[in-house]
């Protein structure tokens, strides 16, 4: 009896979580330019028109340059530090490690008005590259966590067979920790992206009035004129970042990545 | 790694390259919004460098005053609801099969991951008068006609609720997850109802995790920025909706920066005090 209680609240919140999205799905599918639900002759023409309208495609665009990039950024940042505190430990390399996942433990506000004033020393306000660099610097936190993780779980008896056998520093590294690393670089990849995608303050201070992500063009339409392409974009960011967490918990441990120890390989 | 210098996995100079990173391109510019907080301000422009503690000076005034314990209010009942539904969630969760937990675990992160444009959006819709809530209570004869429940307070946390409650799932699962089944077990045995041992064994066991998601969970509505804007109404807007706002359309970067540091250094401190309470009390590392 009280064990159905406990499931039923599960489903509750659950279904509390999805109601938001699922009005918003059904808005993304009316034929006219209203926001109504339910949705009044539905249609799917708002889809097509996320990739065809221009106003849509260049944000579109934007966001996906910055997210690829920045991500890449990120992990290019995180691999290195995660490898030189696993590796190597000590205070320095403690402090860069709280340094890299510094920006995640602070209101977004704070590190958004910071770039916003470094760009602005720089010159470099308005730019899509300070929104990249910026991205990049703010997402290290992703990689670094997953990537640490990934590398604690190493066997120590494997590095030190494959010393014995005589491979070098840098073989050991190539063919040992970097290979049983990869999947956790790719994870944190996939969360800087998805998070990338869907960061506005960052973007918004640092170029919010030159390079228009989505995000941004959504905020700038809940003011000026709503439209179903804003559900279209919800829609399709939902099911992305549902996508992509599904991968990584269909091909790796989600709860163990999370911080479950006990649940195993089952 | 108990192993000599030379001997480590990696080489040394590897960590250059992030540190250099890292210290250019977060620590540099922390350090210029620190110098621009005590700058002076150019009427059109963005500031000129200068020592003037105007800033500082209004952010001590009543005027700022309020927003800080508007803002204090709302992330604290916000944190507050999150953490009080995500507790026995959390529990529930940790004790399914781990395909189900992988399942909400997706769920939670995909709701957790997107965009506040989009929760505002999407809460904001949820409660206006042509769909959703609205229509559902006119349609039920609750209400005479269908009724707006956003822009209010009522919305506002809500919507913080909703964008809280995956993180404070998340903060929580961790420790959740490391409790020792077998003491609800115990409990179990020995007659206590399911709602017992909650309240009895697994509460008490998790005081200090509980204490310190409150505070990270309150430190994350804090920097709440576009929620307050898009469900809220003008008296609701926190600190961080007020940063921006000065920072962009009021063009006082010197005030925005003040105001930054000061939420800056409180958050710095709460999240100290959480780090510290899990170490005091926590799993026992």
């Amino acid at each position: 009896m009280t064990a159905r209680l406990g499931r039923l609240y599960v489903a509750v919140i659950l279904l509390l979580l999805a109601l938001p999205l699922l009005v918003v799905a059904g808005i993304s599918l009316n034929g006219g330019q209203t926001l109504r639900f339910p949705p009044q002759d539905p249609s799917l023409r708002w889809y097509a028109e996320l990739f065809r309208a221009a106003d849509w495609t260049g944000p579109l665009r934007n966001s996906l340059v910055i997210a690829t990039v920045a991500a890449l950024i990120a992990v290019a940042v995180a691999l290195p530090l995660a490898l030189h505190v696993w590796g190597r430990g000590g205070w320095l390399s403690r402090a860069l490690y709280t340094l890299g996942v510094a920006p995640f433990m602070l209101p977004p506000v704070i590190t958004a008005l910071g770039f916003l004033v470094f760009w602005v020393a720089l010159g470099m306000y308005g730019r899509m590259g300070a929104t990249i660099l910026s991205h990049g610097i703010f997402l290290v936190t992703l990689p670094l966590v997953t990537i640490s993780l990934g590398l604690r779980a190493i066997d120590p008896a494997l590095l030190e067979a494959a010393r014995t056998m005589g491979a070098t520093r840098g073989q050991v590294l190539r063919t040992v920790v970097l290979p049983l690393a990869l999947p956790y670089v790719v994870s944190g990849y996939a969360f800087a992206f998805v998070l990338s995608l869907n960061e506005y303050i960052i973007a918004y201070m640092v170029a919010g009035f030159t390079v228009e992500t989505l995000p941004i063009k959504i905020f700038n339409s809940l003011r000026y004129g709503y439209t179903p392409i804003m559900g279209v974009v919800a829609v399709l960011f939902v099911a992305l970042a549902a996508a992509v967490y599904g991968a990584i918990g269909v091909f790796g441990n989600l709860p163990r990545l999370l911080g479950a120890d006990r649940v195993g390989d089952r | 790694m108990a192993q000599a210098r030379d001997d480590a996995p990696t080489p040394g100079w590897l960590g250059v390259v992030p540190g250099a990173a890292l210290l250019l391109l977060f620590l540099i510019p922390f350090g210029i919004m620190l110098a621009v907080s005590v700058a002076g301000r150019e009427p059109g422009g963005f500031y000129q460098w200068g020592f003037d503690l105007a800033g500082y000076r209004r952010v001590m005034s009543a005027f700022v005053g309020g927003i800080l314990l508007t803002s204090v209010a709302i992330a604290a009942g916000a944190a507050l609801i999150a953490v009080a539904l995500a507790l026995p969630f959390t529990v529930l969760l940790a004790g399914l099969s781990r395909r189900a937990q992988t399942a909400i675990l997706v769920a939670l992160l995909s709701v957790l991951s997107l965009s506040e444009v989009i929760v505002g959006f999407s809460v904001s819709t949820l409660l206006s008068r042509t769909a959703g809530v609205g229509n559902l209570l006119a349609w039920l004869g609750l209400t005479a006609e269908p009724q707006s429940y956003t822009p209010s307070l009522f919305a506002l946390m809500t919507g913080l609720t909703y964008l809280s409650f995956p993180y404070a799932v998340l903060v929580l699962y961790p420790p959740v997850a490391r409790l020792d089944p077998e003491l609800g077990q115990a409990s179990r045995t020995m007659g206590a109802s399911p709602l017992r041992t909650f309240a009895g064994v697994t509460v008490p066991l998790l005081r200090a995790p509980i204490l310190g998601a409150l505070i990270l969970v309150f430190v994350f509505a804090l920097g709440s920025y576009l929620l307050p804007q898009v469900l809220g109404r003008p008296e609701h807007w926190t600190l961080s909706v007020h940063i921006t706002d000065q920072a962009i359309y009021q063009s006082n970067l010197p005030l925005a920066a003040a105001m930054a540091a000061v939420l800056l250094l409180a958050t710095l401190a709460l999240v100290g005090l959480a780090l510290l309470v899990a170490r005091d009390k926590g799993a026992p590392a």
